[in-house]
């Protein structure tokens, strides 16, 4: 069995390969009087790499999406997308309920000015990628929950984009349907190789998916410590491997919690 | 061979998914039969009438008014075909039916445009919001007045009343529409890479779209009330005889069957809008969208 590595919290690294995603020294300022919500971020995501970050309410890391994806701007320090405009998933399906599974899919595609045509034909074929052929005239209330998610995903896709942060995408969904939807997530990533960041506070959940976990620190919100997860996919939730590396990560991550304690 | 294995894979989890799929969508609520609908919709509607007029005409044998304060059922019913036959009732419902419609058309376009500055502006919103919604609570008709004062016997002083009831509520839906949709989605269309028009276009209109109509919805009624108000009292030989003008007509008479006839006409008119034009386009709107609640039994 592959045992995990540990590595200790990361020094700025000079990255001289390509890179998806780099973050340098990155602050985040709400509030003058408080603590900064994100605190020197130094993150590089390589091509086809699949990074988790975990942490606990109040870490920033749903402030890190946005700031990846370009909604806000940092207080300072830099945040360098290569790859075009990155595609965003949240923890809420998020769909536009007056149109269709398809027509959701289809909005990303005229966002990005596919023809119309060909709008119809990319986003059938896209809902095929997450197994739902033929279920695109469906409404979204005619939806499960994780379909919805899974046209969330489809329509993440039509973006086209190389690099897909996801901020706690399957949390609201119960166990049987988040496994499903691991497998689903882990083998559209292989073969459409995606830059994956992932945001979550399930620790199985980041070891089951990641290549890398990041474990952050709240107000501020650094990077503390960082494992690489050197099991093959496709990994169980409920193997060995996946176990025991959750166990010692949560026991860093409730160590962490426990500095709040006061 | 790894390459089978692998397509196993997929198959067994395509498998999963799909009875996943199966077990957890919502099943479609069935739609009942014409029989039902008639039964549910149809019927209770006829009997509440039937019970009405019986309920009438057991009034009108007792007596406990004069004929000419409270006329049978019949008489009614007389007065009410002589108005259709003599082409009074079709001139009065056309005229009042063209008024409503234009002061409508005018009350949207107006309504919409305050609507979208009130929201547009923050302050704008904080100074005129309060009056617009104390405007929505006035009965319009307390404009009859101010409105014969400036404009006279005329047409223009009508449709004032008719504006001034219906442009609150107009105003006030679009604002309910847009505070009600929900950010994330504007946020999904940034995300997606719409620009501005785009996203207003694609995203913020679509969803304001429950909030707009049950404020036109209501803001025909009220037009159609302050349209029956300000008849009701500029009465003048120059302006068409409307369905109000045509009740004024049925009190200076004395006129009782008249009048009810003409109550009962203003209350058609009405109720035939509501159901031919509102009901389907909120129905469509809403059920796209899976917000009908769905009766119990």
């Amino acid at each position: 069995m592959a045992s995990p590595t540990v590595s200790p919290a990361q020094a700025p690294q000079i990255a001289t390969r390509a890179s998806s995603v780099r973050i340098m020294q990155l602050v985040q300022v709400f509030e003058h009087d408080r603590p900064p919500v994100l605190d020197r971020i130094d993150l590089d995501v390589a091509p086809g790499e699949f990074v988790c970050l975990l942490g606990a309410s109040g870490c920033g890391k749903s402030t890190l999406l946005s700031l990846i994806a370009g909604l806000a701007a940092p207080t300072s320090g830099s945040v360098d997308v290569t790859v075009g405009r990155p595609a965003l998933m949240f923890q809420e399906p998020a769909l536009l309920p007056w149109l269709t599974a398809a027509g959701n899919v289809e909005l990303a595609l005229k966002a990005r000015g596919v023809g119309r045509r060909k709008r119809a034909a990319d986003a059938e074929q896209l809902l095929g990628l997450v197994n739902l052929a033929g279920q695109g005239r469906k409404r979204v209330h005619e939806l499960s929950g994780g379909m919805r998610q899974r046209v969330a995903l489809a329509r993440a896709l039509a973006q086209d984009s190389r690099l897909l942060l996801m901020d706690e995408p399957f949390a609201a969904l119960d166990a049987i349907t988040r496994d499903a939807l691991h497998e689903e997530l882990v083998r559209l990533w292989s073969e459409q190789q995606l830059s994956i960041v992932f945001v979550t506070h399930n620790v199985r959940e980041a070891v089951r998916l990641g290549q890398r976990v990041l474990l952050m620190s709240s107000r501020p919100g650094r990077i503390v410590r960082e494992w690489q997860v050197e099991l093959s996919q496709p990994r169980a939730i409920e193997s060995p491997g996946v176990s025991a590396l959750a166990t010692e990560i949560t026991h860093h991550l409730r160590a962490e919690i426990s500095r709040h304690a006061r | 061979m790894p390459a089978d294995n692998d397509s196993l894979l997929a198959d067994d989890h395509r498998a999963f998914e799909a009875g996943l799929d199966a077990l957890e969508a919502p099943a479609p609520a069935p739609r009942p039969g014409p029989g039902k609908v008639f039964v549910r919709s149809v019927l209770p509607p006829i009997v509440a009438v039937a019970a009405f007029i019986t309920l009438w005409q057991l009034a009108y044998s007792a007596g406990i008014k004069p004929s000419y304060a409270l006329p049978s059922p019949l008489d009614v019913f007389h007065t009410f075909g002589q108005t259709v036959r003599d082409g009074r009732a079709w001139e009065a419902v056309s005229i009042s039916v063209s008024r409503g419609v234009e002061g409508f058309a005018a009350s949207v376009v107006v309504g919409t445009m305050l609507g979208l500055a009130m929201w547009q502006s923050r302050w704008l919103r904080a100074a005129v919001g309060p009056f617009v919604s104390g405007l929505q609570s006035l009965p319009s008709i307390a404009w009859v007045p101010a409105a014969i004062i400036w404009f006279g016997l005329s047409d223009a002083a009508i449709y004032t009343v008719v504006l001034l009831g219906a442009v609150p509520s107009i105003a006030n839906g679009l604002l309910a529409g847009f505070d009600q949709v929900p950010p994330l989605l504007d946020k999904v269309g940034r995300v997606l890479g719409l620009g501005t028009v785009g996203r207003i276009r694609h995203v913020l209109l679509p969803a304001a779209l429950p909030g707009y109509l049950a404020g036109l919805k209501q803001g025909w009624a009220f037009s159609w009330r302050s349209l029956m108000g300000a008849e009701l009292i500029t009465y003048s030989p120059v302006l068409g005889l409307g369905l109000g003008q045509l009740l004024d007509v049925g009190r200076e008479l004395n006129a009782m069957d008249l009048v009810i006839a003409s109550i009962a006409l203003i209350l058609f008119v009405g109720v035939a809008i509501e159901l031919l034009v509102f009901a389907p386009m909120e129905r469509s709107v809403l059920r796209a969208r899976g917000l009908t609640v769905a009766r119990s039994r």
